[in-house]
């Protein structure tokens, strides 16, 4: 569904991402893992259009969206959600998700007609199936923490993606909020046959949940398979996971 | 106030409000009328800069120039031409919609600090050629003496042509704000990233924000004509347009109804306080550092925290 080829991103001489492999099947819950600075989020803000990179090529759908900017990349089918908290703070949870949905239905230019009134199914749909109805009408920087994160999730979800791309869901969470994400995350997937891609710093997590792995260092993909191949890759063990 | 279409609650002090409005000419002295005016005009500019500013996030420092672009094509054609005067009142908001665009389109690739300084240099340039162009503009005399319609010759008559024009203005301005366009410009404000992230062509609906609240900057400049009859240099100046802005932060720019607030205050301040000192500016000083320190979401804002709703922020409510 998703291949990217050789990408390549530096700032400043330093290589982000040197040369990163990654092919993501339909219907998959793949994981990027790697030491801090690995650069996992440089990796998904290529994908997603929020930088350009200076080689390779991502491959969506059969279709070439290298280079795209990211309200297209959206349109094309991939959402997203931020390592850092990024809502709208300001507006509340069900404006919040309102947003994504009406750019989805392409009626965020709609002049004169209240918006109150509109797509409110939907939205209340994907936060019943987040667990936020019950605080739709509050406002979003007033929210936990764990809340914001699942919030973010709602959002992407607001843009009916194919695939979905979560950047740390779980950083900053309690141990049983993090468990909760993780069983939303699986119940989405398996639920609604979505396609997911995240990237964690939770080994247990990570092995539990994802059905491929794939292992960055120093911007290099080392390796990109199943939880068991990557636990016996010698590299792997070197680089990451102290080489016990 | 004016938190729900059919908010009755809100309406019935609104539409008091609204005939106080409609029954004091007669009543009171002409120059009172005058003054009342004048806060309508001004309201409507302010509450147009407002939708970029508030409820789009966007620095438009120099709002006077599309004003001024449109307060000179009406006075123009009225003045050149021998076209009907309707076909001048629409030509002027469009007129300073086009300007809008054509400064926006190259404002909406800058963020921040950066859109607002472009800005005031393109703005001022067009202030600059109005200001030299002496035998087209007539230079920094500006063109006076305009004549109207038998129908707006009289102040009470203008007077009730701008209370109409301002009050389906208002009710535009609030459609646009509740409707999924203005929902969206106030989530861009919040987060341009996240917006780009779920779909949106941010430039592009920065731009379509900035020429309609330009367009509307361009109906406040007509009826600024209709109620002067003059044209001149300074309603472009760069001085006005900081002068508006304060309006809004005056008034409350997260509010609705807080920059025509914030613009009968300043007007009321102008007149009563002029009448004193030459120095008023130095009054508006120390009421904005007052404001900055005490009133930082502006009167509107503080009122409706106070004794209000409970959402007294743009844009703060779900829909149940």
């Amino acid at each position: 569904m998703l291949r990217v080829e050789g990408i390549d991103k530096s700032f400043d001489e330093f290589m982000a991402v040197n040369g990163a492999d990654l092919t993501v099947g339909k219907g998959e819950l793949v994981a990027v893992i790697g030491p801090n600075g690995a650069g996992k989020t440089t990796l998904f803000n290529l994908i997603t259009g929020q930088l350009k990179p200076d080689r390779g090529k991502i491959v969506f759908m059969e279709e070439d969206v290298t280079n795209l900017p990211p309200y297209q990349i959206c349109k094309k089918g991939i959402a997203r959600s931020f390592q850092i908290v990024n809502i709208f703070p300001r507006l509340t949870l069900f404006r919040n998700v309102q947003v994504a949905v009406l750019s989805q239905q392409r009626k965020s230019n709609t002049l004169f007609h209240p918006a109150e009134n509109m797509v409110v199914k939907e939205t209340n749909n994907i936060l019943e199936s987040v667990g936020l109805l019950d605080k739709a009408s509050n406002i979003a920087g007033s929210l936990s923490h764990g809340d914001q994160k699942i919030l973010e999730i709602a959002i992407a979800l607001g843009s009916d993606p194919k695939m979905i791309i979560l950047d740390e869901p779980t950083a900053g969470l309690s141990p049983e909020e993090t468990s909760a994400t993780m069983d939303l995350i699986k119940q989405l997937a398996d639920m609604q046959g979505l396609t997911i891609l995240f990237c964690e710093h939770d080994m247990d997590v990570v092995f539990n949940f994802a059905q491929s792995i794939m292992v960055m260092h120093q911007g290099r993909t080392i390796i990109q398979g199943k939880p068991e191949e990557v636990r016996k890759n010698n590299e792997v063990q070197q680089a990451y996971l102290g080489g016990e | 106030m004016f938190r729900r279409i059919g908010n009755w609650k809100s309406f019935w002090p609104l539409l008091a409000f609204f005939i106080i409005l409609l029954i004091l000419p007669p009543i009171i002295p002409r120059f009172y009328t005058y003054i009342i005016a004048l806060m309508f005009v001004t309201g409507l500019f302010a509450m147009s800069l407002n939708m970029v500013l508030g409820h789009g996030g966007m620095f438009q420092f120099h709002h006077a120039a599309f004003y001024g672009v449109s307060a000179y094509t009406f006075a123009l054609i009225l003045t050149k031409t021998s076209l009907p005067m309707w076909i001048g009142f629409v030509a002027g908001p469009i007129m300073a919609a086009a300007v809008g665009l054509l400064i926006g389109l190259f404002c909406v690739r800058l963020t921040r600090l950066y859109f607002g300084m472009l800005q005031i240099s393109l703005g001022s340039l067009i202030w600059a050629i109005i200001f030299r162009w002496y035998n087209f503009t007539g230079g920094d005399d500006g063109i006076h003496g305009i004549s109207m319609p038998s129908i707006l010759s009289s102040l009470k008559g203008s007077y009730y042509f701008i209370l109409m024009i301002l009050v389906i203005c208002l009710i535009g301005i609030y459609l646009i704000f509740k409707s999924p366009f203005g929902t969206t410009l106030q989530a861009i404000r919040d987060n341009p990233q996240r917006c780009e992230a779920v779909g949106i062509n941010v430039r592009r609906h920065q731009l379509f924000g900035i020429v309609i609240a330009t367009f509307f900057a361009g109906i406040a400049g007509v009826l600024f004509v209709v109620l002067e009859r003059s044209v001149f240099p300074d309603l472009l100046f760069w001085v006005l347009s900081l002068e508006i802005f304060i309006m809004c932060l005056l008034g409350g720019w997260f509010t609705f109804l807080g920059p025509l607030l914030g613009a009968a205050i300043i007007v009321a301040l102008r007149t009563f306080v002029g009448i004193f000192t030459e120095y008023w500016t130095l009054i508006l000083g120390v009421v904005l550092i007052l404001l900055i320190f005490f009133l930082p979401e502006g009167v509107m804002g503080y009122a409706l925290e106070k004794f209000g709703s409970e959402s007294s922020k743009a844009g703060e409510r779900s829909s149940k």
